[in-house]
This record gives structure tokens, sequence and C-alpha cells, in this order.
């Protein structure tokens, strides 16, 4: 009972002064029939160390110090020390959502900061304050291009993160809102462009990309756009790997851009917290999802910040609200203001550039080796890529195991008609010779499985 | 800044300097740099040649510092913040509790804050079983059979709730077209049912402040799916009738669904699943001590009664034993079992977030779950409604009390006696600030004109709450002496009341660059 600043003669000096003669009297408003008059059956209470020991045991039997060849929408970057160091102060960790904007200006100011990073980065007019996550900020993307067109059809990409489209359809589902599926060019794995010209209708709320793609190859937005535009539809480009947007043409030409930047300083964390955020172009603002950020004065004439638009949201909205979000991702969005500041803008160039390079390297050397081969190479990739090997992806995964190497993600779980293919990521974290020795494990695969 | 009106509070503040800071932007310089990356061990590419026409040519307009100038700025702009580290919190329905530090420390141990979500399950049984502990005492602590850790915060769990609602009347044959949600219910709850493609109808309150069990009887038809309740109740009210309202749903086959925000007040003392509640979701940020970190990030478990487990969202966590395949595998805990997510899910309403959830918060509600124990658990949720029933009592002579039934965690009072005098709740919430507090929730439940919500949460002392109320009752004197410093109120905060007309009316959502 650490946690509660009571002592047991406080206790009953309290409840004398409110005329309780025990805390019971205050529960007995709920029905006798409905008390629990036994322990809960959880764990007995422990100290601080056994806790400590315990989760360092759960980490431990997680297993560390391996090399990883994953990423499929989880990406591993360093994170800068300052990032926990800052986020930790209890200022930012112990606050509430700033509705309270006089005592609230650091949250405020520093999600401003973010939106006009997300911003820049994407070349998108405006941002959010965040969303959960990528996969469901693509489907209330989805949804915001309903409301602006007045349309209730959305064509995605099979190349879109096969979880995001899980999720997209979960949400759509009850919209009263199909989708059409579009598949990819087996050459190059981007969208399949005759495809999508023909799924492509005057009834078409929007058109859902991912870019890099969930291949790691990088969509040609232009032409995307121009054919989702044509038709009077919303082009949402879904990006999975933020990293990117340091060397690759940010997605000008779409309406709205969904993005998770747990890639900025966020860790894995086995799959969140993660920071989703949407973006679009000024004329789109008021079909937005969740809470905006805005410039104001205060009566001297002060620089201050508001949660503005507030008209959009379920608190004030309710069923007519633009969605049903509330608690975002705040302090995830604060590492990520915080790391895009660390590296700043020559910073996020150099480190996209060390991505491209490791993932090239990888990417050559592996497909250097028997039976292997490099798909999708007729189009520009960033860190991901996506090799055909003459073993099982499960055989070679095992051996990487035995080397202390997590080799990469088998997508004959979305994609069987790929046959033996593995997504591999490098980021600036696995070195050179990591890869060399995932090289050597693959090459001394069995020449007859 | 008016000294004299912060010198006249009851004296738990004193002003202190804050240092200015400008944007971030505003404090760039080209050169300027906070990072180093080490040497690039592979040859070094052309990013014209493999990138193309898909290669960036304007490097996007971030701000170039060096970490010292970092470090300030955030540290800086932190301390323009109040939070439950610097004093009470009692924003009511927000659950704003002391986040204990050893739930970071070990959010932050390598082999569980490093793990990909997509690590080979051998190498992923540390966080399994943390996962699985956690859902084990969450379904306890409720009462339910099943549940997922799926949903990132409360409305996405309310939205997974409905889910499941639907689901099982789908397979009953009839979605059925409406959800009935109390005019005292959070925003959230009916902007759910319309997402989930049901008509809200709205269900009056009785005198008390509770479900009128006749409208109750006459709103509940063959189209209802299900009622979304939240108990206790935003006037921190338990619903007495619980069980009748539960027969009445179920009597016409619809649901009772259950809004957890105030869990906090039933934790180890009444548990919905023996109350007869179908389906509900928990605030891990809020009854479990997970920080709420400026809005986020949250973490919305949904639990549910056995009949509604095969709707859960895909995947969902069960035990294998090697080598012996099958559904009766799946359940039998031994020796050499291990934990693996299972995808073979044909009635799952889907998935409602990649990968699993927000991870890094379960570890944190579990630290929490750890620390108290069933013992600790109990105390908190008593100690929780003790400071919300010393706070009416040493208030209620002071402030109009609406309704009188008895509270909870959490009290409402509402502004009548202050408006009279033309001073608001809100104007009371910002002259708080003054007195070193931050407001309490402002004009909400929307059945309470003029509320003021207040929570205190178990997390503080007598002596914080003797504050509390001296500040509480010091301001509804001044609304009698001098309303117009409380109508201008505050008074000592770094900026004073904000134009949030002009913010809205030509909003500027982001920085640019002085032309």
């Amino acid at each position: 009972m650490r946690y509660l600043p009571k002592s047991p003669d406080e206790r009953r000096q309290m409840l004398a002064e409110i005329g309780a003669a025990s805390i019971d009297t205050l529960f007995e408003v709920i029905p006798a029939e409905y008390r629990l008059s036994r322990d809960l059956d959880v764990p007995r209470q422990q100290a601080e160390s056994e806790i400590v020991d315990y989760f360092r045991a759960a980490g431990d039997k997680n297993a560390t110090g391996y090399a990883s060849f994953l990423g499929a929408g989880a990406y591993r970057h360093y994170r800068p020390v300052i990032i926990d160091s800052l986020v930790q102060r209890g200022e930012f960790l112990t606050s509430y959502t700033p509705y309270q904007a006089e005592i609230t200006q650091g949250t405020l100011q520093a999600i401003f900061e973010f939106q006009t990073m997300i911003a820049e980065l994407t070349g998108m007019d405006v941002a959010n304050a965040s969303m959960y996550d990528g996969s469901t900020g693509a489907a209330e993307a989805v949804m915001m291009a309903v409301r602006v067109t007045g349309r209730h059809r959305a064509v995605v990409a099979a190349t879109v993160h096969p979880e995001y489209r899980e999720v997209m359809a979960t949400y759509a589902r009850h919209q009263g809102l199909p989708s059409t599926l579009v598949g990819y060019d087996r050459e190059t794995g981007r969208i399949d462009m005759r495809a999508l010209e023909q799924a492509v209708s005057d009834e078409t709320a929007a058109v859902l990309v991912q870019s890099p793609n969930f291949f790691g190859v990088i969509e040609d937005i232009p032409a995307i756009a121009a054919i989702a535009h044509a038709k009077g539809a919303l082009l949402i480009v879904s990006i999975a790997e933020a990293v990117s947007l340091g060397v690759v043409r940010p997605p000008v030409e779409a309406d709205i851009v969904s993005m998770e930047a747990q890639s900025f300083g966020v860790a894995l964390s086995y799959g969140g917290p993660f920071c989703g955020v949407i973006a679009t172009k000024e004329q789109y603002v008021r079909q937005m999802p969740g809470r905006l950020v805005g410039q104001t004065v205060d009566g001297n004439g002060y620089r201050g910040f508001v949660l503005t638009l507030a008209t959009r949201e379920q608190h004030i909205r309710r069923e007519k609200a633009t969605s049903n979000i509330c608690t975002n991702q705040a302090l995830v969005a604060l590492m990520a203001t915080i790391f895009l500041t660390v590296y700043g803008k020559e910073g996020i160039r150099e480190l996209a550039e060390h991505n491209l390079a490791k993932a090239a390297y990888a990417a050559q050397i592996l497909a250097a080796q028997p039976g292997a081969k490099l798909l999708f190479t007729s189009a520009p990739r960033f860190h991901e890529f996506v090799l055909q090997t003459g073993e099982a992806p499960a055989a070679w995964s095992k051996r990487l195991l035995d080397e202390k190497i997590v080799g990469g993600l088998d997508l004959s779980r979305w994609y069987p008609e790929l046959g033996n293919v593995t997504l591999s990521c490098a980021t600036e974290m696995i070195t050179r010779t990591q890869i060399d020795r995932a090289a050597n494990v693959l090459a001394a695969a069995p020449v007859e499985a | 800044m008016a000294t004299d009106a912060t010198t006249r509070t009851t004296g738990k503040v004193r002003p202190h300097q804050t240092q200015n800071e400008s944007l971030v932007f505003e404090k760039s310089s080209p050169g300027k740099r906070a990072y180093k990356l080490p040497p690039l061990d592979v040859p070094p590419v052309d990013l014209a040649e493999l990138l193309g026409a898909a290669r960036r040519d304007k490097t996007a307009e971030l701000p170039e510092l060096s970490e010292i100038e970092i470090i300030r700025h955030f540290t800086r702009l932190s301390t323009w913040n109040y939070a439950i580290d610097l004093g009470m919190y009692p924003l009511g329905s927000c659950t704003m509790k002391y986040n204990p530090r050893v739930n970071e420390a070990v959010a932050r141990i390598e082999g569980l804050a490093e793990a990909h979500p997509y690590r080979p399950d051998s190498l992923a049984q540390g966080i399994l079983e943390v996962i699985d502990l956690l859902q084990r005492c969450l379904i306890e602590i409720t009462g339910m059979d099943a549940i997922t850790l799926q949903p990132a915060a409360g409305a996405h769990g309310e939205f997974t709730g409905i889910l499941l609602v639907r689901a099982w009347h789908e397979s009953q044959g009839n979605a059925r077209k409406k959800i009935l949600i109390p005019d005292s219910a959070h925003g959230t709850n009916p902007a759910t049912a319309a997402i989930c493609g049901y008509q809200v109808e709205n269900l009056k309150s009785n005198a008390e402040g509770g479900i009128d069990l006749e409208a109750l009887t006459l709103q509940v038809n063959e189209e209802t799916a299900a009622l979304m309740l939240t108990n206790p109740s935003t006037i921190g009210v338990f619903e007495s009738q619980i069980h009748k309202i539960a027969d009445i749903l179920h009597a016409k086959g619809a649901l009772l669904y259950m809004d957890g925000a105030n869990m906090n007040a039933l934790v180890g003392k009444a548990r919905p699943g023996d109350f007869g509640v179908d389906v509900m979701h928990l605030n891990l940020h809020k009854t479990f001590s997970t920080p709420h970190g400026g809005g986020g990030p949250g973490s919305g478990p949904v639990a549910c009664k056995a009949f509604l487990e095969t709707f859960l969202p895909t995947p969902v966590l069960v035990r294998k034993t090697p080598g012996a395949p099958g559904p009766g595998s799946e359940t039998c805990e031994s020796a050499n079992s291990q934990l693996t997510w299972s995808y073979d899910r044909p009635h799952s309403v889907g998935r409602v977030r990649a990968f699993y959830g927000n991870t890094g918060m379960f570890i944190r509600a579990l630290a929490y779950i750890l620390a108290n124990g069933p013992d600790g658990l109990r105390q908190t949720t008593e100690d929780a409604v003790l400071n919300a029933n010393y706070i009416r009592h040493k208030l209620e002579d002071f402030y109009e009390l609406p309704y009188k039934t008895g509270s909870m965690h959490e009290v409402v009072f509402s502004d009548k006696r202050q408006a009279a005098l033309g001073v608001k709740t809100g104007d009371i919430a910002k002259r708080l600030i003054d007195y070193g507090f931050h407001p309490y929730t402002v004009s909400f439940p929307m059945i309470v004109h003029g509320a003021l919500m207040i929570e205190p949460t178990e997390s503080e002392s007598l002596e914080e709450l003797d504050l509390f109320i001296a500040a509480m009752r010091s301001i509804a004197k001044e609304v009698e002496d001098t309303p117009d410093l409380v109508k201008t109120a505050p008074h000592s905060t770094r900026v004073s009341r904000l134009d949030e007309v002009q913010a809205a009316r030509k909003p500027i959502l982001r920085w640019k660059p002085a032309q």
C-alpha cells in the first residue's frame, strides 16, 4: 500500500468527520449480493524489488542480444537517450489532455511543434495531434474521405500492410463501405496500375495505398493520384516507415497522409504503444478526426496554444462527431518530436541514407547466395526487400536463430502465391558483419531439402 | 500579473519564475547538430541512382539544434505544465492517480522494450506470460470470462465491445438497430455506437441521476442491441437497481455494455460480471495507473462473458502443448506448454489494431496490480471513495449538490449558487489554478447544469484534501465578495485566458517561417 498517503488514524478521522461508522457504510449503495466478500484472486502484494525481478526474468526469457531483420510495420532504430530523460519528466508524463490551456502550455506547444514537423515531412498543410497507430489511422482516413466526398466505396492496394487492411475492414464493415482490393505488379511490386484504373469509379471515395509499401517498394504516387483524382476520389497514402521521408519524395499529391511515426524514437515494445498521425490539405481540416492544437493569443497579447476545432470531436458532437477517438498517443508523439529535433534537417536525411545503404548491401549480398533471388527489382525501394529462397523461410530462420539472428518475415501467411519469400529489413542498427553472417547461413542451406 | 490576487489565496502556492522559450523552429540555425551516426560500414549509395524520381529533392525544414538546447527547450516547456507529480488533479471521470515509477522502469527493460511484434514465439514467451497474467488478473477483477487487450484506448475499447454485441446479435439472426445511451454518458459512447452502425437513442436519467427503470422498460424492444451504461455513473453514483436493469435488457434479448471508466470505484469491492454486465471495457490509464502523458497513450481492454468470447478480435492468446495439436490442447497448462497467438477465429469481429495492443501499457498495469495485491487494490478503492465523500461533506454547505444519492469515487456539484451572482463553473475552475490546483472537470456531465465534477482519487493525502477544500471554500467567498477576481482568473499563470474564438476562426495549426 506504498502508494496510499494515509495513516489508519487519518482514515478513522475522516470517517468520523463524514459521520460514517466504517468504510463499509460508504459501499452500502452497492446491493449486498453484489459486494465482494473475499479477496481477489490475484498475486499477493509484492515488494518493488520483486516486481523488478519478475519483469527482468520475463525480459530474459524473451531473449536479448539478437540481430534482427524484422520490419513489416515495426522498425528498430536507435533511440537517443534524451528522449527518455525528457518524456519521463513528471510534468509531461503525469499531465492530462491539455484542456486547461493556461497550465498545459508545455504539452500544447510540443504538440504544435509535432504537427508542424509532420506537415513539413509529409508535404501536407496540416497534421493532427496523433492517432492510436498507423493501422487505425488508415481506417480513420478512409472514413474521413467518405465524409469529404459523400461517396461510399474504397479501393485498397494489396500492398498495404495486411494487418492495416484487416483493421480497415473491421471499421468499414458496419459503415456500408465496400472496398475493392487491387493487386500488385509481379515485376515491380507496385500496385497494378491497370487494375487500379479499372477499380476506381465515380463512386470511389478514396484510394488507399502504402508507400514504401509492404514489400518495401516505393509507389508511383503522382501516377496513382492522377487516376484517383480523374474520378474525383481522394488519395490516401499510408506511411508505415516514417524515416523513409528523409530521402523519399513526400506524397504531395495525396489528399490525406496517414503515418505511423514509431520509427521516430519509439521503442518496439512488442507492437505498442506506437504513434499514428493524420495529415491533410487545409481544405479538409474540418473533417479530420482527432485533436488539433492551434496558435492564439492571451489577454495580454502573448502567444499561446489551445486545443481547437473541437466541434469535430465526440465530447461536443457526440454521435455526429468525426470519430469516437478521445485519448490519443500524446506522450509518444512527444518522443517523436524530440527524436526529430535531435536528428534535425540534416540528420533525418543522413539517417535515411544509412538505412538505404544497409538495405542495398543486404539485398545484394543475400540475393547473391545460391538459390536466392531478389523480387521486385524494377522499382525503387527503401530499406525492406523481398527475397525468394530455395528453402522454406522457416528453415533459413531456424538456422539464423542458432546464430543469434532473427530472420525476416515469412510472407506465405499473406502472399502464398509468391512461394518461399521473406520480407527483410535492414536499418542503421544492423552491422555489415551481421548481414554477412546471415548470408553465410543462407549459403549453407542443404542443396536438396 | 496580479501578484496581489495570488497572495490572497490560501498559501499553497507562491509565484516563481518560468523561462521563456520560443518554438523549436525559431531556435534553429544551420549547421548545429545533436546527433552523430557511426561510420557507414557498407558502401555508400547514390540516391539519384537508387531512387530516381522517388528521391526527395527538398529536405524537410526540421530544426537544427545542439543537445543542450534540446534539453533546455523541452525542460522549459515541461515547467509550464501542471501535473499529478505537482499536486492534486481532481478531474472527474479522468482518474488522475499517482503513476508509480517502477512501472516506467520495468516497461523499459531491454528484453521487453526491444521485442519486435513479429519475433518468433520462442523468443517472446516472457512478454506473452506478462500478457497472460494481466489477462487473468483483469478477468478476475471484472468477474468476466474472457478478454482482449488489443484496443488502444477507452473509446477504442467501446468500439470493440459494441462490435462484439453486434456480432452476437447477427449470429442470432438480427443485428438490431439501436443502442440506448443515458444522457449522463461520456461523448465517446454515442460516437462509438454511430461508428458501429447503430442509431443512438437517448435515455433520460431519473431524479437521482440514475437509470429510470420505467423509461428503460418502455424504450427497450426487439430493435435494442444494448444499453451502454457507465457504472458508477458519471455523477459518481452506483446504479443500485443494476440487476433489474440487466433483467429488463435480457428479457428483450438486449445486452448490457458497461463503460468501465469508473471501475476504480469497484475494484476489489464488486465485480461487473457478478451484476449482469455482458461486456465492458477498462481504461488501464485510469484504474490501473498507467500515465496519461498529456493525452495518451491509453489502453482499453474489453472483457466479456463466455457467450461473446468467440467474437473477440484476432489474434487471441492461447496456450499450446507441443506435439498435441487440436482445440483441446489449447487450454491445458503444462510444464512445456507455450503461449502463442491464435489466428484461427472464424467468428471474430476482426482486427481492431495492428499487432496486439499497447503492450507497454500492459507491463505498467501489471506492475501496478502486483504492487497492490488483493489487499492493496481493495484499500485503494476504499480510499478513493473515502476521499470523494470527505470532499462532498466538507463542500456541500458551499456548493449546490444536485443529487443527494451517496457518492462513490467522485462528487458532482453545480454552480447554481455562484451562477446567481454571475460566476460560472468555468470561472471557479480557472480560479482554482491560482490556488495551486488543477481544475475539476467543468460542465460535465450534461445532466447537471454548470457541473463541478470532482474526483480526488486515492492518491491524495488528508493534508492535500484539506488544502483543496480550503481553496474551494475561499473561492466560494470570493464569488460573493470580489466576483470579478474569479471571473478574470487565472491571475498567476504564464498566460492568461487564451482566445479560443480566434484560434478556431482562423486556425494556425503549424509554424511557418516569417516571409
